[in-house]
């Protein structure tokens, strides 16, 4: 099954991502995040922790995703992978600890400004959970 | 319609028309993506006035169009963080030297390395530049000046640029721990994307008079930098986008990036306060890039004079007075990915302009010629005193990302253009074929009266983030 994939933005970049739940939805669509910004190989040398808690399932996976760019301006922190993350359905509320490197040890591509409400959907089509997110480069 | 004006008529909820500038060409390319969605959607909010503007270089955004030009009566009216855009004051400085062609022509590739390595750009790289977090809030309060006071500049400088360097009402505690946090360590940093810093040189002059007024002459070389408010903007922009769904909601929104605020409101007048921080936080940004040029430049060319021409914003709200049904009325102006093109005579303009009207800066993409302009009272009728902000995309970044980065450097290289780039993926993103043809867009505007061609200014060497 494919995890994400990317659609025809003119200014951003848009893309979908799937999952059989709200975990593996959450999952795939920070690693759609990671691949815009950098696309190759990271380097597990460091742990965060993210905790946020959402109004409705959008917000949930704005200030989710928003957390790794807040990492990566305020603590050069470059993600690599999830490695632990509980989804709440009920309180939209997300606990994560993630790894990843110092950003300064990599040619990062592109500057993800902000993740963006614009035509962004999260729902579930028969067994299949998508997002949709437009980011702002 | 007059030429190269098209009219979207009221239909549904919206309370204007829209109006587009562009040639015949341009709108079917505005056609073809959500622009036009865009701009209906813009004039359905409250109290707005006269049209849903969009300029020639108009292109598909998020909430508001890039390119899009709306104002709102003060008491009717709302603010929208998304019709100021993330990266608020997204803005371009031009400077002048008193070097020639000839003079940089045999130090380039040098010169562009020493540019490059001192002047920060890509991702998650932080700036030399150091600030405490007493310091920060001086810069959000006070902008260029602050710096400039410091050291870093001269009182010339910040008086040629757009608010004085210094925009008023900003309040440091309106902003967030966690957009200071991700400002703190990126002061004197370009980014990445389409930001840029360029070595032009002056190449051809279509208004003499106004181009003496602005200092510029045939052969001589310019710097313009194009960078913005980074991490700081991007959370000042996104914590209230979350404020206001909080407090207003978003059901009656046709898209939920329009989310906003009654401009009289508590949040509405905390928005603009936040937004000015990080306007000032653009200003000081361009101001300790200008030190650095500077500091560089004075390593090859000892005797080099390098001074501020002026400086536009490009993402951000403003209030200001326009005569409208033959009353003088204030308004406040949302400009996403636009420039304001004030004729002679404004008071916002600095005092050495005033007689001519303000200079309109217009980045080309890269590769591409870039333009000097002049505002004009006849933009202040038509568009809310508004220009383009450069060529604008045509093309996704993953259509154009496709191109190598090789084969876009081969290009410039032929053209005998020096570039230097933070991300490779930047080179291939922002590649000139991605863009509108900028002469066509410039001509537009021109033949409109949006703002007029002063000077055109040719890259030599391309920094870009």
């Amino acid at each position: 099954m494919k995890k994400y994939e990317f659609l025809e933005h003119t200014a951003d970049v848009k893309f979908i991502a799937y999952g059989k739940d709200l975990r593996k939805l959450m999952i795939n669509s920070a690693k759609a995040l990671k691949k815009v910004i950098y696309n190759k190989r990271v380097k597990k040398r460091e742990e965060k922790k993210i905790k946020i808690k959402g109004k409705d399932l959008e917000n949930m996976v704005y200030l989710f995703l928003e957390e790794f760019l807040f990492l990566l301006d305020g603590k050069n922190f470059l993600f690599s992978k999830i490695k632990e993350i509980e989804v709440d359905e009920k309180n939209f509320s997300i606990k994560a600890t993630i790894l990843g490197d110092s950003s300064k040890r990599y040619d990062i591509q592109s500057d993800v400004k902000a993740i963006t409400y614009n035509e962004m959907y999260v729902r579930k089509e028969g067994k299949l959970w998508i997002s949709q997110v437009v980011l702002d480069v | 319609m007059p030429k190269n004006v098209y009219e979207i008529p009221p239909k549904k909820d919206m309370k204007v028309p829209g109006r587009i500038y562009a040639s015949k060409k341009i709108f079917d390319k505005i056609k073809k993506d959500k622009t036009i969605e865009q701009i209906e959607n813009v004039a359905k909010l409250d109290g707005i006035i006269g049209a849903s503007f969009a300029m020639p270089d108009a292109h598909q955004g998020y909430g508001f169009c890039i390119g899009g030009v709306a104002a709102f009566d003060l008491e009717k009216g709302i603010v929208s963080p998304g019709g100021v855009g993330y990266d608020i004051n997204c803005s371009v400085r031009l400077l002048k030297t008193n070097l020639t062609i000839s003079d940089l022509e045999p130090l380039k590739e040098k010169i562009a390395d020493a540019l490059q390595k001192r002047i920060p750009s890509g991702v998650g790289r932080g700036s030399p530049f150091q600030l405490s977090r007493k310091k920060l809030d001086l810069i959000l309060e006070k902008g260029a000046k602050y710096l400039v006071d410091e050291g870093y500049g001269t009182k010339e400088d910040y008086l040629n640029i757009e608010e004085e360097g210094q925009m008023k009402g900003a309040n440091p505690s309106l902003v967030s721990e966690r957009a200071k946090k991700r400002g703190i360590g990126q002061m004197g940093t370009l980014g990445a994307g389409n930001h840029f810093l360029d070595l032009l040189v002056v190449d051809e002059i279509f208004d003499e008079k106004v181009a003496d007024k602005f200092g510029l002459e045939k052969n001589q070389i310019v710097i313009l930098i194009h960078c913005g408010s980074r991490g700081l903007g991007h959370q000042i922009a996104s914590d209230y986008i979350k404020k206001m769904e909080e407090e207003y909601g978003i059901k009656n929104l046709p898209d939920r990036e329009l989310v906003n605020a009654p401009i009289k409101s508590k949040l509405g007048k905390e928005y603009l306060s936040a937004m000015a921080c990080a306007a000032n936080f653009a200003f000081a940004n361009k101001q300790i890039i200008t030190y650095w040029v500077r500091d560089e430049l004075k390593k090859y060319f000892p005797d080099v004079k390098v001074d501020v021409v002026y400086e536009v914003c490009h993402n951000i709200a403003k209030i200001e007075e326009y005569k409208i049904n033959g009353k003088k009325k204030k308004v406040c102006v949302h400009r996403k990915g636009a420039t304001r093109s004030f004729g002679k005579g404004r008071k916002e303009i600095p005092k050495k302009y005033r007689e001519v009207g303000q200079p309109v800066l217009i980045p080309g993409s890269m590769g591409t010629p870039s333009y000097v302009m002049v505002g004009t009272k006849k933009a202040e009728k038509i568009s809310f005193g508004s220009s383009v902000h450069g060529a604008g995309r045509e093309m996704s970044r993953s259509q154009s990302g496709k191109r190598s980065s090789k084969d876009v450097e081969k290009e410039l290289k032929k053209k005998g253009i020096t570039i230097r780039a933070g991300t490779k993926q930047s080179l291939s993103n922002e590649n000139p074929q991605a863009y509108k043809d900028i002469e066509e867009v410039v001509d537009v505007v021109h033949d409109l009266g949006l703002s007029l061609k002063v000077a055109k200014l040719s890259p030599v060497i391309v920094i870009i983030g």
